[in-house]
This record gives C-alpha cells, sequence and structure tokens, in this order.
C-alpha cells in the first residue's frame, strides 16, 4: 500500500498571462513531495472545478493578478461545493490588496500570499489543511 | 450505494474517488474493483508514448477530440514522472487538453509514475479498469516522455501509438531494440517542420529489416524491386507510418482510421483476446509475487531475513543458499 500523497491543482483564472508565481508555488509544492496537476493560463472557474474534481485534488491554488480575485474566487468555491468537493482548501496567490482579506477569508479561502510570501509558508499551511 | 455502484451509475466524482482509492491501493479500491471485474474487458485501450516533447499529450488532445465527434465516450491517464528523491511531481498534461475541458464526455486523470520505472504508474492498469467498468468507450493512456525501454505500455494497450518527431536521431536509433518495436501505429508528428524525410525514411527501414514486404529501392540510379518472401503471412499487421501536426489538427483522421483498423485487425486475427489474456496473467503473476511476500513475512520467524541478509553479508553464506534457507528451511 502507498502513502496518500496530496494532490495540488495550480490554477491560473482570468485573463491575465503572469505564470511564473504559479510555477514556482508549483515547483516548491513538488519539491515537498505533493503531486501538482499544473493547468496553465487562462482557465475559466468551471474548467478549474471541473479539472479539481477529475484529479480527485485535496487543494486548488489559485494565481491571480488581475485584480479579479473578488469574483473569481468565490465562484470556483461555489461550482467547488456544487460538485460535492466542499472540503476542497483554496488558497489564492497573486496581487490582493489587505482591505480584501477578511472578506475572502470569510468566504472560505483558506490562506492568501502576495509578494514576498515564503514557500515555506505555503508549503506548511497546505499540509496543516489537509491534515484538519 | 456502494463507490462501484455510484460509478456504475455514472456519478463522477464517485468515478474521480475511485480512482484515488486505486491508485492509493487501498483495502477499498481492491474491494470496488473486484465488484467493477466483470464489467470490464469493452473499452479499446490506446497507448500513447515516445520521447519527451515529441507531441504526446497534444496527439492525445486530438485523437480525444477526434473520437468525441465519432459520439464515443473518452477517458485519459496522462502518466508524468515523480520526482525520484522528494516523491513529488508536476503533471502537466492537461495545459495541452484545454479543448476537451467542458465536455462530459470526455475525463482526463493524471497520474506520477510514484517510482515506477516502465513508463506507467504500477495502478496505471487497475486504473484504466475503472474507466473500463465506468462505460469508457476509448481510454487514452499517455506514458511518461519514454527513451527506449519504457514499453510496459505495450503490455496494457491494444493499440500502440509511437511518437517520433524530426530530427531526434539517425538510422541506428532506430534499429535499437525497444520502444519502435512495440508500435503498432508510428506517427512523425510536427510533421511541418525540417528533416521530416528522414525520420520517415529511418522509420521506414527499420521496419523494412523486421517485416515481410515488397521492397522498392534506388540502386546506382537504377529502381530495384526485392518481391516480399513467399511464406509471408499477408495477415500480419504492419505498422503504418504516419505524418501528423498535432497542434494544427493535421493527419488526425488518417491516424484514428489507422487505430480503428488496428483493432479491427486484432479482433479478426485472435490477437485481441490474446494479448487480453497475456496481460491477465502477467497482472495476476504481479498479485501472486505480492501476496506470497506477504505470507513469506508472516510464516518467516521474526528476524529470520534479516539473519539471512546477516551472514550473506558476512559471506559465509551465498545468496542462492541463503534464499533456498528461507523458502525450504533448509539447504538444498
Amino acid at each position: 500500500m502507498t502513502e496518500k500523497k496530496i494532490r495540488v491543482l495550480v490554477a491560473k483564472p482570468g485573463l491575465d498571462g503572469h505564470d511564473r508565481g504559479a510555477k514556482v508555488v508549483a515547483r516548491a509544492l513538488r519539491d515537498a513531495g505533493m503531486e501538482v496537476i499544473y493547468t496553465g493560463l487562462r482557465q475559466t472557474p468551471e474548467m478549474i472545478a471541473e479539472a479539481a474534481l477529475q484529479e480527485d485534488v485535496d487543494v486548488v491554488g489559485l494565481s491571480i493578478l488581475s485584480g479579479a480575485h473578488m469574483a473569481l474566487a468565490p465562484r470556483v468555491l461555489e461550482l467547488l461545493k456544487a460538485n460535492g468537493q466542499e472540503r476542497v482548501k483554496v488558497f489564492l496567490g497573486g496581487i490582493v490588496p489587505d482591505e480584501d482579506v477578511p472578506a475572502l477569508k470569510k468566504m472560505g479561502v483558506s490562506g492568501i500570499y502576495g509578494p514576498g510570501a515564503s514557500t515555506e509558508d505555503i508549503i506548511r499551511e497546505v499540509r496543516e489543511s489537509v491534515k484538519g | 450505494m456502494t463507490l462501484s455502484q455510484s460509478v456504475r451509475k455514472g456519478d463522477r466524482l464517485a468515478l474521480a474517488r475511485l480512482l484515488t482509492q486505486v491508485e492509493n491501493d487501498t483495502l477499498e479500491g481492491r474491494a470496488a474493483l473486484a465488484e467493477l471485474f466483470p464489467q470490464t474487458g469493452r473499452a479499446h485501450l490506446i497507448g500513447v508514448t515516445g520521447a519527451p516533447g515529441t507531441g504526446k499529450s497534444s496527439l492525445v488532445n486530438q485523437l480525444a477530440l477526434h473520437f468525441r465527434r465519432e459520439g464515443k465516450r473518452v477517458a485519459i491517464l496522462a502518466v508524468d514522472p515523480s520526482s525520484p528523491f522528494t516523491g513529488g511531481a508536476v503533471l502537466g498534461d492537461r495545459v495541452r487538453m484545454r479543448d476537451l475541458s467542458g465536455d462530459a464526455g470526455v475525463f482526463i486523470r493524471s497520474m506520477a509514475t510514484r517510482g515506477s520505472l516502465g513508463g506507467l504508474a504500477q495502478t496505471t492498469a487497475a486504473m484504466s479498469q475503472v474507466f473500463d467498468a465506468a462505460g469508457f468507450d476509448v481510454i487514452l493512456i499517455e506514458t511518461v516522455g519514454a527513451g527506449q525501454s519504457e514499453v510496459d505500455i505495450a503490455r496494457l494497450a491494444h493499440t500502440t501509438i509511437v511518437v517520433e518527431a524530426p530530427g531526434l536521431g539517425d538510422d541506428i536509433q532506430a534499429i535499437k531494440a525497444g520502444i519502435l518495436e512495440i508500435a503498432d501505429v508510428l506517427v512523425v508528428n510536427k510533421a511541418d517542420r525540417p528533416g521530416v524525410e528522414n525520420t520517415e525514411r529511418a522509420l521506414k527501414s527499420m521496419l523494412e529489416l523486421a517485416h515481410p514486404t515488397r521492397h522498392v529501392f534506388l540502386h546506382h540510379g537504377r529502381e530495384m524491386v526485392v518481391d516480399a518472401p513467399v511464406k509471408a503471412e499477408t495477415k500480419m499487421w504492419i505498422p503504418p507510418i504516419l505524418r501528423t501536426v498535432a497542434t494544427e489538427g493535421t493527419g488526425i483522421t488518417e491516424l484514428a482510421a489507422h487505430v480503428a483498423a488496428h483493432a479491427a485487425h486484432l479482433r479478426l486475427s485472435g490477437d485481441w483476446a490474446a494479448r487480453e489474456r497475456a496481460r491477465l496473467e502477467a497482472e495476476m503473476e504481479a498479485l501472486l509475487v505480492e501476496a506470497l511476500m506477504t505470507r513469506f513475512r508472516a510464516e518467516v520467524p521474526n528476524g529470520g531475513f534479516e539473519s539471512a541478509v546477516q551472514k550473506v553479508h558476512e559471506r559465509t553464506l551465498s545468496p542462492w543458499e541463503a534464499v533456498q534457507l528461507l523458502v525450504n528451511g533448509r539447504q538444498e
């Protein structure tokens, strides 16, 4: 029997084309022993929720630098729930103004990371969220 | 309702969860597989293999689109390597398959090799059985970027497509043993690039060496014809060599036609059943080895194995004698 691996979907919803951050995080999670499914640029929330379902992931990581996080994050959360995947944890990385953070957390986003966030923090918090 | 019943009813979340159970080889997964087993054996398993960067994922994407137009339900198992150091993996095949998003007749699952070396993961076969039982007509299995000896796919798939691209090696590469030998269909992808004729010629000469066909070649400027040996079996399948440009969808219809022709050939010649049987035999052997190992560990007194290893390490016993001792309780 093999040990249970943490499976993470890393996706970039919306229209900005900056995926360096998403790739850095994908690589860091890989080096932490997780299986990262990378979906690429310009995903709709529907595509992300569908991929999360097919891949049966534990965690979805969204990278948003377009400023559209207040629209995209709740939509992804809603679709995950509609698919019966409410236990999937959603993390958000990118440019998120401080004043949006409480609202996003209230919606159910497990962690939010801006520029300068350390990959160790991300790895630790992803691990803890899956355990809990 | 059990997980396997939900899967049979078409519940996609249940299918995803069962795939996880099977991938992790849990007791629940094994029980569900046992329940589903009678429903398997219907799908056409198509393997797609080749070196990294030859365009396997793009080709799988296009083939899936083609099969969807024919009204078939398509499952995709995309295998990527696990890191040998951390066990982690980045599975990136979905990036090339975004055309398939939003289609309920397609189910894409990425998986990591988790230490397996043959181009597939240990549980890829079992996961394809889940898709088979769930009623998918076609299961496309994409191997890791394979070099020369990752040939497990040929044991699993009914039809194996080997993907090449121009500029990857000369005709000596083509006559080496390994991945080219397992091809039922050979594809030269990226056929809009220079060098496609050379690649095609190398593959063709490799096939001519291996199969008894009629050869036509130029010798000192004159066309020479060598007829196929009289004994040549006309029923034999000779892998076609096809050109595609997967990113543009060029050549996909022809490829799908040859894949269908291969399936028809397998059924007509009886090879379909023979391959199926060989695969099940190999699967059972693997399970038997595992079961015997478990029983061995349970029955050999504690420390028996370790003390034998110690003796071998001290060179007081050879490995062969040690194994005889452990299995029979005495030396033969």
